[in-house]
């Protein structure tokens, strides 16, 4: 067994585009021309805090109906949790109140991905990243790592699920767009592949610069991700963590991962030699003696 | 009187058969009432009733986890710390097989079970925190390889490295059962198993720092440097003698009847030269330390409650216990050396619950505080631990000389 995974680690850290990790790292690491990521735009110019997206999500996957008591207002943090993979809230700004709506990022290289040893976390080739039920082991890994705090865990279930936004992966297979984007009335979601959607972004703000903050959050965030927002104002007026890195987050392991099997060819062949010098001094010595 | 039975049932072995000698073997020695026991016998039937309780209604009815902290003391304490302490065996097993330094040879047995039982009972704690343990043979099986995570890593060492310490350990199985030629296999088997044990436990001593990599701007700038890693392999190596150094002194005294007086003297000079490597490590990691401080430019940090906390953990538990190794190696004084090794220890749970709980989201509004259920189970794992061990000591040549025969081979 010691050598399938010594072969394993050799495969991953020689060649760096073992099969596991090609398909992690995600697009970056394997360009191909004809398939491009998927990506949601969110302008929070255009929201109006209806909460239709939260209905529409809670609906489509089949998530207990929001509390409509419980609406977004200015100085209360609402979060997601296990029964709501997306939720709005309101910010007072220098431009009066605006609104967020905050659910997974779909980072290009996600480091909850990266860091699920059962793969059950997946960057699917069209963007979404989706949890896939039957491979999970709860180890709750993916959430330590999840620089946006995504990932949620059912802690009073005995078969706990990880529940998050898999950016209606059913539906895109269909060649339907989200729920949210569909049902959303102020047209403040829009749906498209990651570089229109860019293009949107910056087509929007040359149009009216007065309106728009000059920055696309999740164009380089975490590596660049699938949901872009713009916004009338800095985003750490509106709740956002701007101290998020701009390059990926798995490339943090990358330099460890890769010592691995340098360690693993190096090491024995040490220690034996080590041992083999050391048997021979004491054999002089006690000629020696 | 331990003693005299122990030989009695040896002679018995070779008339009887294998299995009529186990059963025999099952039966309690010793006292019962002893205080360790009354203490831990309530703790281990509470902690058996939490456990159940968490299987039928999930994690969250048990702990106080959230969704901002989804890895807490079972994680924090039971494998990342207790990981940390079974680093003794990996150390040991260097010095007695790679470096052929036969002085280390009385505590190599005892040092090598203690590891082995660390890393089953700590592996088993976690799969209490696993929502989902049944899937754990996932990763395993090969149906989901998921390379590019530590955690994988982790995991396969944690399996490989219990089979390596299994195989180090087997020749006093073989030698309690009294089965000779296996014993010659088996201890055919022990330099393979050593250097493999030795590879893999550089690999996921440092692998359990690396976990905490991605989590980047979670940790305090304090603790969080990619630098973890190799703290955390060069702590282990410290943390595992402290604790041999620790567990010796204890089992010293409780098993003195298993232990000759030849190897209760050597214990003493075994003991000095172990303080001597801990002083080297220890100043090692306080120097690296160091360097990851000033590296990670983070001065303005010092002078918050955090700051504080950081200056206790690296000065109080860190070049306080190096000085009292140093000085204590100087004076050949056994007790300082006690002391040392206590600090060193509370220095090694400090540091890893830094990473893992106290720093971790240690801007978050609410804190996670484990609740005392927790607390139980993180105890009766402890406790059982402790019973398993007791059981073994009392029966197989661990701390006692081996049989004869075994000698030869």
């Amino acid at each position: 067994m010691s050598v399938n995974r010594r072969i394993f680690l050799k495969a991953l850290g020689l060649t760096g585009v073992a099969l596991g990790t090609g398909k992690n790292l995600g697009a970056v690491s394997k360009p191909d021309p004809d398939k491009e990521f998927y990506a949601v735009l969110y302008d929070s110019t255009r929201c109006v805090g209806c909460q239709s997206c939260e209905v529409a999500c809670a609906m489509e996957h089949g998530l207990p109906e929001p509390d409509m008591e419980d609406y977004p207002e200015i100085g209360k943090k609402r979060k997601e949790d296990e029964n709501r993979r997306t939720v709005i809230n309101a910010y007072d700004t220098s431009v009066g109140e605006v609104y967020v709506k905050t659910q997974c990022m779909h980072c290009g290289q996600p480091a909850c991905a990266s860091a699920c040893l059962t793969e059950a976390m997946h960057k699917t080739e069209e963007g979404p990243v989706i949890w896939r039920d039957p491979k999970c082991m709860g180890c709750r890994y993916c959430m330590i790592s999840c620089p946006f705090d995504v990932p949620k865990f059912e802690y009073h279930s005995p078969n706990p699920k990880i529940e998050k936004c898999d950016m209606c992966y059913d539906r895109l297979k269909k060649g339907e767009m989200p729920a949210c984007v569909t049902d959303c009335p102020a047209e403040a979601l829009t749906f498209g592949t990651r570089r229109e959607m860019i293009a949107e972004a910056r087509k929007r703000m040359n149009d009216d610069p007065e309106l728009y903050h000059d920055y696309i959050y999740g164009e380089h965030e975490a590596g660049g991700t699938s949901y872009l927002y713009i916004s009338p104002v800095p985003f750490d007026e509106i709740g956002f963590n701007t101290s998020i890195q701009k390059s990926s987050y798995p490339e943090l392991t990358k330099g460890f991962l890769y010592s691995v099997p340098t360690i693993f060819v190096l090491w024995p062949a040490l220690l034996l030699g080590l041992n083999k010098a050391t048997k021979n001094n004491q054999a002089q010595e006690e000629e020696n003696e | 009187m331990n003693n005299t039975s122990y030989t009695i049932t040896k002679d018995h072995n070779t008339r009887k058969p294998v299995w009529k000698f186990l059963v025999s073997e099952l039966k309690p020695k010793g006292k019962i009432f002893t205080p360790f026991n009354i203490i831990s016998a309530p703790v281990i039937l509470l902690g058996i009733v939490i456990i159940v309780i968490r299987f039928a209604k999930g994690i969250g009815s048990v702990t106080n986890l959230t969704q901002e902290v989804p890895w807490g003391l079972w994680i924090g304490f039971d494998v990342v710390t207790g990981v940390a302490f079974a680093g003794g065996a990996y150390v040991i097993t260097f010095l007695v097989y790679i470096l052929n330094i036969k002085k280390y040879k009385s505590i190599v047995r005892v040092t090598v079970l203690n590891g082995f039982l660390a890393y089953v009972f700590y592996a088993g704690a976690l799969l209490l925190d696993l929502g989902r343990p049944w899937n754990v043979i996932n990763p395993i099986i090969g149906n989901n390889f998921g390379v590019s995570s530590v955690l994988f890593l982790v995991a396969w060492h944690f399996l490989l490295y219990m089979i390596a310490q299994l195989v180090e350990f087997s020749p006093a199985i073989a030698e309690w059962i009294g089965a000779k030629r296996t014993h010659k296999i088996l201890s055919g088997m022990t330099l393979g198993a050593v250097i493999l044990g030795i590879t893999l436990s550089t690999l996921h001593q440092s692998g359990l720092g690396a976990l905490y990599l991605m989590a980047k701007e979670k940790i305090h700038p304090l603790w969080y440097s990619e630098f973890i890693p190799i703290l955390f392999f060069i702590s282990s190596i410290f943390a595992g003698l402290s604790m041999v150094i620790f567990e010796g002194s204890i089992s010293q005294k409780v098993f003195s009847d298993q232990v000759s007086d030849k190897n209760h003297k050597a214990h003493n000079n075994i003991v000095l030269s172990l303080s001597k490597i801990c002083t080297v490590t220890l100043f090692v990691y306080f120097f690296l330390q160091i360097l990851t401080f000033i590296h990670g430019k983070n001065w303005m940090y010092l002078n918050t409650p955090m700051g504080y906390w950081y200056l206790t953990e690296m000065l109080g538990f860190v070049l306080l216990p190096m000085i009292l190794f140093y000085y204590s190696f100087r004076k050949q004084s056994l007790t300082l050396i006690k002391i040392a090794s206590i600090l060193t220890m509370l220095g090694i749970i400090i540091n890893r619950l830094n990473i893992t709980v106290i720093g971790f989201r240690w801007d978050a509004a609410t804190h996670y505080i484990p609740s005392w259920m927790e607390i139980v189970v993180t105890l009766t794992v402890l406790f059982v631990e402790i019973w398993v061990f007791r059981w073994i000591i009392r029966r197989l040549p661990v701390l006692s000389e081996d049989p004869n025969w075994a000698n030869k081979n």
